[in-house]
C-alpha cells in the first residue's frame, strides 16, 4: 500500500512533447508506470515512446479513463493545464511546473479542492511508491519498498535523503514532493494524515525549510493526531533574512519563517530534528525503539483522534488495539 | 522584485489612487526646476529600495525651490544602508491631519490576499504589529470573487467615521486591490495614507513587491528592475539562470536544487566552516551553467575553497563534469575545488574528472569536510 498513487494509478502527461515532458513520460513507463495517454494541443493522433498521444484532456481522458495527470507546461500555461485537468475528470494531479504565478494558484487551488480532486505541487519533483508507481521526476533508482513515508518541499535534498535511508535498509512506502512555493496544492498535514492512515506506513520523514509555517502547523498536527513516529529535517538555518533562496517560498519575511522557529516547534512537539539529511536513518532508527518502548503509554493519549483517521484503512496496524478513549489515561508527552 | 516609490505610485495613480503632483530628479537643478513649477513648499524623496530613508535623512520638507535644490544636492549620492541615491521624487507637500496604514500582503497559511488597515500610520508596521496589535485590522479576500465593495467600506470604517472619507478611503482599497491583483503583486503598501485639509484622502507614500514569477507576463515592469540598486554579481547570476545569493564567508558552494544547496550551506556552518554564498544550478545538465558559476563564485576574494556537490537525478553528473574539466581549461581557478558527484551517470563523471585530478568526496557531509579544510590550508 501507499498514499496517493499505487498501481492503479493511470497516468497522462500534459506536455508530452515538450522537451521535459517526453523525457519523463519515457522515463515513468520505463519504471512501471501505467502511462495511458499524454496531451499537446495540435499533437493528437502521435505517439511518445509508444503512448498516445491526444488534443485535449477531454479526449484523452474520455479515451483511457484516466484518474491521474502530471504537468509539464511552462509557467505561463501550468494554470490552464490544472483547470483543465480537473474538468475532465483526473482527481490528483501532479504539477512540476517551476515559476507559476502565486496569484494563478491562489485561484487555482481552491477549484481543484471544489471539485473533490487533489493538487500536489506547483514546482515539485512529484511522488513516488517504490515499486508499484511514479508520477514525477524522483529518480527511480534511489528508492526502494518498504514502510517508511517521505514528504519534503524539496527536490535533489528529498533524494539525498531517500538515498540515506535506502542504504540504511529503510524502504519508503510513498515519497511526496509537495513543491516549494507559497501556494501549494498539498501541504504537510495532508501528507502526514494520509500517512498515518496508510497501514503500510510505519515511520515518517519531513523535510521543510525556511519560509511560511506549514511545519509549524505540522508539528501540532502530529502531536494530535499522529501515532507513528516523525523525524525531521530543516532547510536553511544559515540563510539570511529577506532573501528569496531559489524556492518562491524560501524566504523569511518580517522575522517569520525561520528554520529555528520551525526546529523548536518541531521539537516541542517532540519531533526530532536531524542535523544533517544523512542522519535521518538513525534518528528514524531511534523513534522506532522508543516507540517500541513507550507504546502503550503513546496509543491511549491519541487514540480517540487517530482512530478517526483509522476509520478508512481496511487493516489495523499490527501492533496497536484501537481503544475507545474517553480520557487520556496515558503518559502526556 | 521591489520597485521604487516613483514607479509604485505610478501603479496606484495609473488605477485612480490619489497622490500629490511629483516627479523625478536626477540633479539638484531638477530639483528646484520641479519645486518652482509646483510653486509650493515640497518634500524632497531619496528613491531607494531599503526601509529606513527617513531616519537616515532622506526624506525632507522643502520651503522653496532654493531649499529643494539644496537638500536635493545633499540627498543625491546618498549612501542609505549601502544603495546609493540616484534619484529624488519632488512632490508637493501636503498638510496632513491624520495618517494611516493600508496594505495588502499574500496570507501564505489562508492562500488568499490579507488587507490590513491601521489607524497607527506613518509608522513602523511592523512595530505596531508586535507592540499594539490590536490596532491593525485585517480581512481576508476570497481570490475568485475579488474585493467586494461592502468589505472595502468595513475596513475603512475602521480608519474613519465620516462617511466621505470612509467612501474615498473604501475606493482606494478597491483600487489598491486592482493593482494587487493586475501587477503580480506580492505586497502592495501606502504608509502613510493621509487626510488633508479640505477632506481629500491622499496616499503619499508607496510601496509595491512583485512576485518575481508573474514578471514574464509584465514585461514593462520586469524593464523597471533597479540593476544598480542590486549586488552585480547577484545580477549577472540572474542572467545566467543561475539562483544566486551572496553570503560572507570562504568556502563557495555549487550545488543542485535549492533545498539540497541551503542543506549543504548549512552543513558548511555545522561543521566549522562559513559559506561565501547560496548557488542552485537548477535541474538541468547544461556545462556551461557550470562553468558560470565557477566563474561567478571565483570573483568573490573571500572564497578559499569551492565545494561542487551534485545529487544527479534528472542533472547528468557527466554533464557537469565536463563543465568543471571545460572552466578549468578557460581558467585556473585559484582556489582548490572538491567535488561529490551522486546519481546519474557518476561513473562517466569520475573518469572525465580523472584528467585534472580534483579532490573528490562520495558524501555531503564529506565533500563539505573536505572544502573547509581546504579553505583553512589556502588561508
Amino acid at each position: 500500500m501507499s498514499i496517493f498513487i499505487d498501481k492503479k494509478t493511470t497516468l497522462i502527461v500534459q506536455g508530452i512533447t515538450g522537451r521535459d515532458g517526453s523525457f519523463h513520460a519515457e522515463q515513468m513507463k520505463k519504471y512501471g508506470t501505467n502511462v495511458v495517454g499524454g496531451v499537446t494541443p495540435g499533437k493528437g493522433g502521435s505517439k511518445i515512446a509508444g503512448i498516445p498521444v491526444f488534443n485535449t484532456m477531454q479526449e484523452a481522458v474520455a479515451a483511457t479513463k484516466a484518474n491521474t495527470s502530471v504537468i509539464y507546461v511552462p509557467p505561463a500555461f501550468a494554470g490552464d493545464a490544472i483547470y483543465e485537468a480537473v474538468a475532465a475528470g483526473i482527481k490528483l494531479v501532479v504539477c512540476v511546473t517551476e515559476g507559476v504565478p502565486a496569484n494563478d494558484m491562489m485561484k487555482a487551488v481552491p477549484y481543484v479542492k471544489q471539485h473533490g480532486a487533489r493538487l500536489i505541487g506547483p514546482n515539485c519533483p512529484g511522488l513516488i511508491s517504490p515499486g508499484q508507481s511514479k508520477v514525477g521526476i524522483l529518480p527511480g533508482n534511489i528508492v526502494q519498498p518498504g514502510s517508511i513515508g517521505v514528504v519534503s518541499r524539496s527536490g535533489t535534498l528529498t533524494y539525498e535523503a531517500i538515498w540515506a535511508l535506502t542504504l540504511a535498509g529503510l524502504g519508503q512506502s510513498t515519497c511526496v514532493g509537495i513543491g516549494g512555493d507559497q501556494v501549494i496544492g498539498t501541504n504537510f498535514i495532508d501528507c502526514l494524515a494520509a500517512f498515518q492512515a496508510d497501514p503500510a506506513t510505519k515511520g515518517i520523514v519531513m523535510i521543510g525549510e525556511i519560509g511560511g509555517s506549514d511545519e509549524e502547523e505540522a508539528a501540532a498536527f502530529i502531536k494530535k493526531h499522529v501515532t507513528k513516529p516523525v523525524v525531521s529535517f530543516i532547510a536553511g538555518q544559515t540563510a539570511p533574512p529577506g532573501k528569496r533562496m531559489g524556492h518562491a517560498g524560501a524566504i523569511v519575511s518580517g522575522g517569520s519563517g525561520t528554520a529555528e522557529g520551525k526546529i523548536k516547534a518541531l521539537n516541542a512537539a517532540g519531533i526530532p530534528v536531524a542535523g544533517s539529511p544523512t542522519e535521518l536513518p538513525d534518528l528514524m532508527k531511534e523513534a522506532f525503539k522508543k516507540a517500541k518502548g513507550g507504546r502503550s503509554a503513546k496509543t491511549s493519549a491519541k487514540t480517540g483522534a487517530a482512530a478517526k483517521i483509522k476509520k478508512a484503512a481496511t487493516k489495523t496496524a499490527a501492533k496497536t488495539t484501537v481503544k475507545p478513549v474517553v480520557k487520556k489515561t496515558g503518559k502526556k508527552k | 522584485m521591489k520597485v521604487h516609490e516613483y514607479q509604485a505610485r505610478q501603479m496606484f495613480a495609473d488605477r485612480g489612487v490619489p497622490v500629490p503632483p511629483g516627479a523625478i530628479a536626477t540633479t539638484n537643478v531638477e530639483a528646484h526646476d520641479i519645486a518652482a513649477r509646483y510653486n509650493k513648499p515640497v518634500m524632497v524623496k531619496a528613491q531607494v529600495l531599503v526601509g529606513g530613508r527617513g531616519k537616515a535623512g532622506g526624506v525632507k520638507y522643502a520651503e522653496n525651490p532654493e531649499a529643494a535644490r539644496v537638500l536635493a544636492m545633499k540627498i543625491l549620492g546618498m549612501d542609505i544602508k549601502g544603495e546609493t541615491v540616484r534619484k529624488v521624487l519632488v512632490t508637493e507637500a501636503v498638510e496632513i491631519l491624520s495618517e494611516s496604514y493600508v496594505g495588502i500582503v499574500l496570507d501564505r497559511a489562508a492562500q488568499k490576499p490579507v488587507i490590513m488597515v491601521s489607524s497607527a500610520g506613518g509608522v513602523d508596521i511592523e512595530e505596531v504589529a508586535t507592540k499594539t496589535p490590536e490596532k491593525i485590522h485585517k480581512m481576508h479576500v476570497d481570490p475568485v470573487v475579488g474585493l467586494r465593495p461592502y468589505q472595502a467600506r468595513d475596513l475603512a470604517y475602521c480608519l474613519f467615521k465620516d462617511i466621505g472619507q470612509v467612501r474615498k478611503a473604501a475606493d482606494i482599497l478597491m483600487k489598491l486591490y486592482q493593482t494587487f491583483w493586475e501587477v503580480d503583486a506580492s505586497l502592495v503598501e501606502i504608509n502613510p495614507l493621509v487626510t488633508v485639509t479640505g477632506g481629500d484622502v491622499q496616499a503619499i507614500d508607496a510601496k509595491v513587491n512583485i512576485d518575481d514569477n508573474g514578471l514574464f507576463r509584465h514585461p514593462e515592469i520586469a524593464a523597471m528592475r533597479d540593476l544598480d540598486a542590486e549586488n552585480p554579481v547577484e545580477v549577472k547570476a540572474r542572467e545566467a539562470d543561475l539562483s544566486f545569493v551572496k553570503l560572507d564567508g570562504s568556502v563557495g558552494c555549487i550545488v543542485n536544487g535549492a533545498g539540497l544547496a541551503m542543506a549543504t550551506m548549512d552543513l558548511v556552518k555545522r561543521y566549522g566552516g562559513e559559506p561565501a554564498n547560496f548557488l542552485d544550478i537548477g535541474g538541468s545538465s547544461n556545462p556551461q551553467k557550470v562553468v558560470t558559476a565557477i566563474q561567478i563564485i571565483l570573483e568573490d576574494p573571500n572564497v578559499r575553497s569551492i565545494l561542487i556537490n551534485i545529487f544527479g537525478g534528472i542533472t547528468r553528473c557527466d554533464d557537469v563534469a565536463t563543465g568543471i574539466v571545460e572552466a578549468f581549461k578557460q581558467f585556473r581557478p585559484a582556489v582548490p575545488i572538491v567535488v561529490r558527484l551522486t546519481g546519474t551517470n557518476e561513473k562517466e563523471a569520475k573518469k572525465i574528472l580523472s584528467s585534472i585530478k580534483l579532490p573528490s568526496a562520495d558524501t555531503l557531509d564529506n565533500v563539505v569536510k573536505m572544502a573547509i579544510s581546504l579553505a583553512g590550508q589556502t588561508a
